[in-house]
């Protein structure tokens, strides 16, 4: 896999990589959380690494690619875009 | 245009000729190039290039996905971020269409995207007018994008596909706009060689860019955060950003040059490069136009000789980056430059014309150049009117006139 130009001498456009706290604990934002339904999830229920329409929505880069995708709150803004994403309606936004 | 005779497929095998207007010729390019996603909005005289593109979606003629916006700003921006994950990607429109476009037109340069997308020319309101100048375009040339201006349908042909080359070329990253006039290009038929598949495919390898973020989803980045005045461990903010894509613009002759090369050692059709003469090697008295306008020029250049008038054309198929050095090169042995403009950056006088002299700024013996403005909003313009400038020119360059106000050739009250 090709890696994106991260030389400082020779990168053409502004990228940002994702850093942890970067931005302090957006966490806090927060008013709704995402909660995940481990039954509908159906990374959870498969062997095989797919979907992960959470992890690559997440604007925050909160939420792991793993099985299942755990969501980090201290810095999850609580936007719901993973729950408006999911295509199984397995992540449900519950009020803080 | 010249032809060069050892063609490497001589025999023309595969191609095709088919009689259409520049519009079609633009979508039988984009069509060959194997373009994945298309994004656009209708509007005159524009329409026709994705009408038919989608024709050709619709008959499995072309494996592209066509996205439906609500706007032409939608419509590059869904390039913008398609062009981003590593699709090929064009888009076509003209006058407000391009202007609506105009915030993402910086962004889409600014990200360095390779986006093709052929700029139809018409004038801009008000009053409302759908006729064609080349006020769009050139209302756009701050942002960033190459401009290549085209003269034929055959033209535009080969310029749609060499953009797509110089655009992803590693030394350019750049947006490009092919532009050509509306109506007397988009809507006139013309015979236009279409190269067999084969041959456009040897041309155009698969599409590549500096980011292609679908082929890298274990390295996930942000685009276009904000940066900040100055660089932040070590990594270049704003200002470094833009030096290196104006640094990309001014080495995109070159590339454009070698690019040219390569198409016409394949096609047999070496349009010129940056800047294209007719008639012009001996010629005292340079024409200087864009587009339609040195079409037209090309017809009074007889009547002139005839009259004692070594004149001949110089057409500017390069606007942006504007090619100084050529035009410097070009005219060196040019007494007095003539420039017709089909546009205005008001307040001041013809875009062509104003960069002409910029460009003379500081050189010695520099040609007289003066300028006309022509042809705003289709307004008929004709050899007579090519004849009158030329003659005015030459009285003022006897004179060496310093002249600030603007001429214009063609109004009703003349």
């Amino acid at each position: 896999m090709d890696k994106i130009d991260k030389n400082p001498k020779t990168v053409i456009a502004a990228v940002q990589h994702p850093r942890v706290g970067e931005g302090g604990k957006t966490g806090t934002w927060r008013a709704f959380r995402p909660v995940l339904d481990r039954e509908k999830c159906v990374l959870t229920k498969s062997d095989k690494a797919r979907c992960h329409y959470c992890w690559m929505y997440c604007p925050e880069n909160a939420t792991s690619r793993t099985r299942p995708p755990v969501v980090n709150y201290d810095y999850c803004k609580g936007c719901g875009i993973c729950a408006h994403e999911c295509p199984h309606k397995a992540i449900k936004m519950v009020e803080e | 245009m010249t032809v060069t005779k050892d063609s490497p497929n001589p025999g023309r095998e595969g191609r095709t000729t088919l009689i259409i207007p520049g519009n079609h010729a633009t979508s039988h390019a984009v069509r060959q190039a194997h373009v994945q996603v298309i994004a656009a909005y209708p509007i005159t005289p524009q329409s026709p290039v994705v009408e038919k593109l989608s024709e050709f979606i619709e008959n499995g003629e072309m494996d592209s996905r066509m996205i439906r916006v609500e706007s032409e700003q939608s419509a590059i921006a869904s390039l913008c971020s398609a062009s981003i994950t590593g699709a090929r990607v064009f888009t076509a429109t003209s006058s407000h269409g391009l202007t609506y476009m105009n915030e993402q037109l910086a962004w889409a340069a600014g990200t360095r995207l390779p986006i093709v997308m052929c700029v139809v020319t018409r004038a801009i309101g008000a009053p409302w007018s759908v006729w064609t100048d080349h006020q769009d375009a050139i209302s756009q040339r701050d942002t960033g994008w190459m401009q290549i201006f085209c003269e034929d349908n055959q033209e535009i042909y080969d310029t749609v596909l060499e953009a797509f080359k110089i655009a992803q070329d590693k030394r350019v990253y750049l947006p490009v706009m092919v532009c050509y006039d509306g109506y007397i290009l988009s809507h006139t038929m013309m015979p236009t060689e279409l190269l067999a598949q084969e041959e456009v495919d040897g041309f155009l390898p698969p599409f590549q860019s500096h980011l292609m973020l679908a082929n890298r989803m274990d390295d996930p980045v942000g685009v276009n955060p904000v940066t900040l005045p100055d660089p932040k461990e070590g990594f270049p903010a704003y200002m470094e950003l833009r030096h290196r894509m104006q640094k990309a613009l001014e080495g995109s002759i070159i590339v454009m040059e070698e690019v040219e090369k390569e198409f016409a050692a394949i096609s047999g059709r070496d349009h010129g490069g940056a800047v294209r003469g007719y008639r012009f090697d001996d010629a005292d008295v340079a024409i200087l136009g864009m587009g339609s306008v040195s079409s037209q020029a090309k017809t009074a250049i007889d009547a002139l000789r005839a009259q004692g008038i070594k004149a001949g054309v110089l057409t500017v198929r390069l606007f942006r980056p504007f090619p100084k050095q050529r035009l410097r090169d070009a005219l060196k042995n040019v007494k007095t430059a003539v420039v017709f403009d089909r546009d205005v950056a008001y307040g001041l006088e013809g875009a062509l014309c104003s960069e002409l002299k910029a460009s003379f700024s500081n050189v010695k013996d520099a040609p007289y150049i003066t300028g006309f403005i022509v042809g705003i909003g289709g307004r008929d313009f004709t050899t007579d009117h090519v004849i009158k400038g030329t003659k005015i020119a030459l009285e003022r360059a006897k004179n060496n006139e310093i002249h600030d106000e603007t001429t214009w050739l063609g109004l009703m009250d003349e």
